[in-house]
């Protein structure tokens, strides 16, 4: 049985998830010329480095959602960890607490949320929906109380104007190379969870459960870790997220990371993840950040209301999702038809 | 005959409501093909998840291999060399074939998946078993018949040394059954136990070497396949004589009652001409992927119809949907029960009702429960459904019986022509011929009954006239009475000879 020679473009796309995620990459190419167009700033180095910075929280949480999507549940408390771990590293450095110590603290907090909701989900088999709902308001009720319910003092107060420079310049002024750090930071998160999706076993385990979560279970794969696991990915993910927006503020906002669940399944939506679990590459997910923050960038450089960004946005995430049902419904009755 | 490699005594299994097992016995050799018979809910699959790790046991001893084992996990089972083949297909059908065969095992090397060493392993085993399979192929892009033996394919993957197959056999092509025997045997010769379930009895013949029947979770007996015949293992899984196995009743053919032209609906079906009468049973026979059930949906109006003309009573129709069809008393008892033919969350009440919720409600759509319930008692009487009531979850009823609700469905409307996609798949003996019966009963008043059946000694048995079908085509129709098996297997390989070229050129 000699296998038949396929050339290296149509290996390529038979990648599951791979036609989406081109497909992604290419209306982001239109959708950043066509505004080109419109405002020929869009293609200055400023904004360029400005749209890499601003996607890099839709990345992040793209990333941290991805996971979940993909083993077919979904994490809506996201945001709500990302106001906590802002809240709690603001609170701690503003007080005096060291850099390191504070972040390290917010993040074994954040950790938690995602093993209660691995717990809840995985273990104790709640609706998703309904679990990370709860623990969503959970989480943004401690966001609020960590600091008596206010905002932050500026962390330069606690922590000395010198050390706060030092985290703000690494998470959110700072450049190397030419380029934000943010950009890094979210490009470094990419790549770590890049690779344990796509080339590791617990990777493998997370498409099989959202493929077919018995069927993994009688092969001997531990669904409640898995599932605990892909819950960790995003609450990770979310803290990292709260610290660059602390970093961005300079002080921690109880308000910060408000909707940012839905920006994550946004992301990862238009860039081929599927809602419905076993599909879906990070590749996509990148994309899809990309394509969001360049309406709202292109948007914003035409004058267009925010009202009307988030209409345009609303039917590209349906639009996006419309177009895979069709594709693959088209393909489906080709292979019928064959 | 090897020694005993598997012994369980005494098994009791409960689950709520039901005792699933009650101490039972059960034995396997090194070398032998076990088969393990009983009807639907005598609790075959349920012993088998138990000694394969799915299941565990309430009471009872359990020796692998001479070593006494307590609660096996599926991890552990795989790991002592006991491998399961499951019933409904158990496979993620968006990772590959080779991410599916080492599922759980997978192979790593510093923590990164060796995708190559699998796919390279994977391919060896399908080789080694002659399954023309790219172990890089999605799983859920290959046929149902070619996704079964990348189950096998798993199980083998795993050097199992005792191998469970719960009904194989239900979606091969006979040339798949051919393969799946001869890697039986070759399993055999090698020294493996192999407990091989299936409601297929005809197909015993070849591999098996005991038998073991239980029946309502009970341990009936257990003896060498060539000491016994099929009407002594047929009367043991029964607990009673089965008289007929196929009541055939005579037919008065009546007026043509419906006739289908030219109808093509993509590939599956091309130039379909039939026609039915009153008072006949026709029998659509073929092999898997004859384009039957493709048919019966296009007239259902499930699927679009690219051309064609149907004449109800020699007016023309036209159905768009399923509604039209339904409205001119057209309807179809599908071939999945759980994914099509029943809503399992709902009540039995609530699941018969759903097509006929414009005979129970009022204009302004609100139900008539006292409507709802008469059609529903009706229905559960007429039909013999076995349920405390008609209250109770459609799932947790036997396949017999959802069977049953799923034909009772269409029994409360005037319908006129009634067609059956696989009927009695995977539902006992007994259960069958009611479902027979059911049939030989709906012919008797003068409804055009057309039933798709991949066993062909029911189509046989049953039918009043037979068409068959390949590769999406009619290619015969027999009248049943002289039919026989050869004439039908026939003209269900006849493809057409481009298929063949188009094969040869794939090598």
């Amino acid at each position: 049985m000699e296998n038949k020679r396929v050339s290296p473009v149509r290996r390529f796309f038979a990648i599951r998830g791979m036609a989406s995620a081109m497909i992604a990459f290419a209306a982001l190419i239109v959708i950043y010329v066509a505004f080109g167009f419109k405002a020929p700033n869009m293609f200055s180095k400023a904004n360029i480095l400005n749209l890499l910075r601003s996607m890099s929280k839709y990345l992040i949480i793209g990333v941290g959602q991805s996971y979940l999507l993909i083993t077919g549940n979904i994490d809506l408390s996201i945001g709500a960890v990302v106001a906590m771990s802002a809240m709690i590293s603001a609170t701690l450095m503003s007080t005096g607490t060291g850099i390191l110590l504070s972040a390290l603290i917010a993040l074994v907090c954040c950790l938690i949320v995602g093993v209660i909701n691995g717990f809840l989900v995985g273990k104790c088999k709640l609706p998703p929906f309904i679990a990370t709902l709860g623990t969503m308001f959970v989480a943004r009720g401690i966001g609020y109380m960590v600091n008596g319910n206010r905002n932050t003092n500026a962390i330069s107060s606690g922590i000395g104007k010198e050390a706060a420079d030092g985290f703000q310049n690494f998470f959110y002024y700072g450049k190397t190379l030419g380029v934000y750090n943010t950009f890094l930071v979210a490009v470094v998160i990419f790549i770590v969870f890049f690779f344990l999706l796509s080339k590791t076993r617990t990777g493998r385990h997370i498409y099989a459960i959202g493929s077919n979560v018995d069927a993994a279970k009688l092969s001997g794969v531990n669904v409640f870790l898995t599932t605990t696991k892909a819950y960790m990915v995003s609450a990770f993910c979310a803290f990292a997220v709260g610290l660059i927006l602390c970093a961005q503020a300079g002080m921690g906002n109880m308000e910060a990371g408000n909707m940012y669940e839905m920006y994550g399944v946004a992301a990862g939506v238009i860039g081929g993840v599927s809602p419905l679990g076993g599909t879906g590459l990070l590749l996509g997910t990148f994309a899809g950040a990309a394509v969001w923050q360049t309406l709202e960038n292109g948007l914003n450089m035409i004058g267009a209301q925010v009202g009307l960004q988030r209409i345009v946005i609303g039917v590209i995430v349906v639009f996006s999702v419309l177009l895979d049902v069709v594709v693959r419904n088209g393909a489906l009755a080709k292979r019928r038809n064959k | 005959m090897g020694d005993i490699i598997v012994s369980m005594e005494h098994i009791c299994k409960s689950f709520p409501g039901v005792k699933a097992l009650d101490d039972v016995h059960f034995e396997l050799r090194s070398g032998e093909v076990m088969a393990l018979l009983g009807e639907n809910g005598a609790g075959k699959s349920t012993l088998m998840k138990i000694l394969s790790g799915v299941y565990t046991r309430d009471s009872g001893e359990m020796e692998i291999f001479g070593v006494p084992h307590g609660d096996l996990s599926p991890k552990q089972a795989q790991e002592l060399g006991v491998a399961i083949i499951h019933q409904e297909l158990n496979m993620c059908r968006h990772l590959s074939v080779a991410q599916n065969m080492f599922l759980g095992r997978e192979k790593v090397k510093m923590a990164v998946l060796s995708n190559r060493e699998m796919e390279a392993e994977a391919r060896r085993i399908l080789n080694e078993l002659r399954i023309d399979i790219d172990p890089r192929q999605v799983v859920g892009e290959l046929p149902v018949s070619k996704q079964q033996m990348v189950e096998i394919a798993k199980a083998l993957s795993t050097d199992a040394k005792v191998l469970i197959m719960d009904e194989p056999t239900s979606s091969l092509t006979s040339r798949e059954i051919d393969d799946l025997f001869r890697i039986i045997r070759e399993l055999k010769a090698k020294g493996c136990g192999i407990v091989y379930i299936s409601h297929r009895l005809e197909e015993l013949q070849y591999i098996v070497d005991r038998v073991t029947i239980m029946r309502d979770g009970q341990h009936v007996t257990d003896v060498n396949f060539a000491d016994t015949t099929m009407d002594e293992i047929i009367s043991n899984m029964v607990g009673r004589e089965i008289k007929e196995k196929f009541p055939r009743t005579e037919s008065h053919r009546g007026e043509c009652v419906f006739e289908v032209q030219n109808l093509n609906a993509g590939r599956m079906v091309r130039d379909i001409n039939f026609k039915l009468y009153e008072g006949e049973i026709v029998g659509f026979a073929g092999l898997m992927g004859a384009g039957r059930t493709e048919t019966t949906r296009a007239i259902f109006g499930v699927d679009p119809k690219e051309s064609g003309t149907i004449l109800l009573e020699g007016k023309e129709i036209k159905i768009r949907n399923v509604n039209d069809a339904i409205k001119a008393g057209i309807v179809l008892a599908p071939e999945d029960r759980k994914k099509d033919g029943l809503c399992t969350k709902l009540s039995i009440r609530q699941n018969i009702a759903l097509p006929n919720l414009d005979l129970v409600c009022n204009k302004l759509g609100v139900i008539n429960h006292g409507k709802e319930n008469e059609i529903c008692d009706k229905a559960v009487e007429d039909l013999m459904i076995k349920t405390p009531s008609v209250d109770v979850d459609a799932a947790t009823l036997s396949g017999g019986n959802q069977q049953k609700v799923v034909v009772a469905k269409w029994l409360a409307r005037d319908s006129k022509v009634v067609m059956f996609d696989e009927p009695t798949r995977g539902i006992d003996i007994a259960a069958k011929v009611e479902i027979y019966h059911l049939m030989n009963k709906l012919k008797a008043q003068g409804i055009a009954v057309m039933f798709v059946s991949s066993e062909m000694s029911e189509v046989m048995g049953i039918a009043d006239r037979i068409i068959v079908m390949c590769d999406g085509r009619i290619t015969g129709e027999l009248v049943a009475q002289e039919a026989t098996q050869e004439q039908i297997l026939t003209l269900a390989t006849r493809f057409e000879n481009k298929v063949t070229a188009a094969a040869n050129e794939e090598e």
